[in-house]
């Protein structure tokens, strides 16, 4: 596989077009949540993001944005890859994202914990795109830390 | 100082009333080592002159020669050196003012073309403050009063004039372009009114490499007493430009656009409007009387050029300039207006693919896409992979790209060096980017 094609793996040219959990959704009454805009100057890819937890679990992410296919299939795996785990245990997984994407190459992706996310280990050889594919899970990891300080609002 | 070396076979060169050919252009390329590299183990293909232009080894050369045998702090120092930099130094601003068409006392220099504008609005900032006393009153902005823009300016012709309003209390109002990107001229006029002070405009579209009709609007600015200042930043690289005949009263560019190294600019002004504003920056060299109280300026340009400048980057400027002047703007420019019909021809027969910008208006050699379905960025990644170099984003320009109706675009912008097969490579990267991203048929 070319460097190329290491970057736009059909994963992700899918994700970019299927886009899971895009469209803000109401949070449901009881539940935690919290939102934030992370924005790129740099090309302008941009998000908003929810997160909703029941205190414990992360129940839903939902996101509106626009961006390049690195940027928005990112967001559409985050969603898949969210669903049900811990508050705890997804902060563990945007780590482990952030430690493969910044690596430049050098870690390689754990396909069992990461998922489909994995498949963006390419993105990593090219530095440029490397704030493409954190924008969804900087602001994931941000508006969980907005829910937390508005623990309770429903 | 001479120019340490020409454009490669110019001796030899034809009059230079005859066309630039793809011959000649492969020649001239001889001169541009950084276009013989590849990336991705494919060749070069350099098309974001429009972001910055590459440099003869003669301009390279030049900078470095003066290092070798001028160096000094110029403007000041009594002794050999020090005088041979000044009158280098001096030598290079009266070479950039004749290319424009100026006299030297009107080339200020500055680090870029959004240096130049800031140095403006803020000279305008301080008359307004009453800085720069009675003849500087011209300058003074406040309530009422209105600066005109228009909606195709570059951030660097925006924001300083938003700031400027914002600090005078003046009131900022745009001409608006049309959904394909045209100057609303229809609407110009009427914009344009008696507490219009300022007609501040791009002569070339940074995104669309459209030319706008100058003319006309320093007529309407004229009939009003308003004070035009021009952004020259993609038209002086590419068109022959003279600011007497264009009858601006301010223009701004850069130097690194047109051969020269980054951190060089001109702001332009009239030689009797330089004289009475007041400074932006102030400091040493810029004074004649200083006393711990207050201190008196010199005339422009001095006045404008506080602390040690840019000495080695001027010098390099005047050596671009030379090299363009062996080429000839007039050539450069039909040669550029011919590589921007075949890149609208080639781009008009891909399916999928909208060139923007006005059809049919006069352009550089300039051309911005939309490919709906891929994002820009991707659209450069997959350019580069084929060693295509173009700009992708909003190119400093969003309420421009608001107004066409995109977030970002693909700009493929060419110069003097750019071949047929530049243009060919570029389209056919592009005739191959919806296939493999899988979007349309």
């Amino acid at each position: 596989m070319s460097d190329l094609e290491q970057l736009y793996q059909q994963i992700i040219l899918d994700h970019s077009k299927r886009r899971n959990g895009e469209g803000l959704v109401e949070p449901e009454p009881g539940h935690a949540w919290g939102e934030t805009h992370q924005h790129n100057p740099v090309c302008g890819d941009q998000i908003r993001l929810r997160v909703e937890t029941d205190g414990g679990a992360i129940r839903r992410i939902s996101w509106e944005g626009d961006g390049c296919s690195i940027s928005m299939a990112s967001a559409s795996v985050l969603v898949d890859l969210a669903a049900g785990e811990s508050r705890e245990s997804l902060l563990g997984l945007v780590a482990q994202f952030r430690a493969v994407m910044r690596s430049r190459g050098a870690i390689e992706a754990d396909e069992e914990a990461l998922g489909d996310a994995a498949a963006f280990a390419g993105v990593s050889r090219f530095p440029a795109r490397v704030k493409c594919a954190m924008l969804a899970w900087v602001a994931a990891e941000q508006a969980l830390a907005a829910a937390d300080t508005a623990a309770g609002q429903g | 100082m001479e120019t340490v070396t020409g454009p490669r076979g110019s001796a030899e060169a034809e009059p230079a009333l005859t066309p630039l050919d793809d011959t000649e252009v492969r020649r001239l390329r001889g001169d541009f080592t950084l276009l013989e590299r590849t990336v991705n183990s494919v060749p070069l293909v350099y098309l974001d002159s429009g972001a910055t232009s590459q440099k003869p080894q003669s301009v390279l050369d030049t900078e470095q020669h003066f290092y070798e045998n001028f160096n000094a702090a110029v403007h000041r120092g009594a002794h050999t050196l020090a005088v041979e930099a000044t009158e280098i130094y001096e030598e290079a601003r009266e070479k950039t003012a004749r290319f424009i068409g100026a006299g030297p006392d009107e080339v200020v220099w500055t680090s870029n073309a959004t240096e130049a504008l800031n140095l403006l609005t803020y000279s305008f900032s301080n008359a307004s403050a009453g800085r720069g006393g009675e003849a500087a009153r011209r300058f003074a902005l406040g309530p009422g009063d209105e600066i005109l823009v228009t909606e195709l300016e570059h951030h660097a012709n925006l924001i300083p004039w938003q700031e400027l309003a914002f600090r005078t209390g003046a009131s900022l109002k745009y001409i608006p372009v049309d959904a394909d990107g045209a100057l609303r001229m229809d609407l110009a006029a009427d914009l344009v009114g008696p507490r219009t002070r300022v007609l501040a405009f791009t002569h070339v579209s940074n995104v669309l490499g459209t030319v706008v009709d100058v003319a006309a609007l320093v007529e309407l600015a004229r009939a009003v007493g308003a004070l035009t200042v021009l952004d020259g930043c993609q038209s002086v690289p590419h068109l022959p430009v003279d600011v007497k005949a264009l009858d601006v009263d301010f223009m701004a560019f850069s130097g690194h656009k047109m051969l020269g190294p980054t951190g060089i600019g001109v702001l332009y002004g009239r030689r009797e409007l330089l004289d009475a504003m007041p400074p932006f920056l102030t400091g040493g060299s810029m004074i004649t009387t200083v006393t711990m109280e207050r201190a008196e300026f010199l005339e422009a340009p001095t006045r404008f050029e506080a602390g040690t400048q840019r000495i080695s980057q001027a010098v390099a400027l005047a050596a671009a300039i030379d090299y363009l002047d062996e080429v000839g703007m007039g050539r450069i420019a039909a040669w550029e207006e011919h590589l921007g019909r075949r890149l609208a021809a080639g781009l008009a027969s891909i399916p999928g693919v909208r060139q923007l910008g006005p059809a049919g208006a006069a352009r550089i050699g300039t051309a911005t896409i939309d490919v709906p379905g891929v994002h820009p960025h991707d659209v450069g990644q997959f350019l580069d992979s084929r060693g295509v170099a173009v700009r992708v984003g909003h190119h400093c320009a969003q309420p421009l790209h608001r107004a066409l109706g995109v977030t970002a675009s693909t700009r493929a912008s060419t110069y003097l060096y750019n071949t047929d097969d530049d243009v060919d490579a570029f389209l056919g990267a592009v005739a191959d980017v919806r296939g493999f991203f899988g979007v349309g048929a």
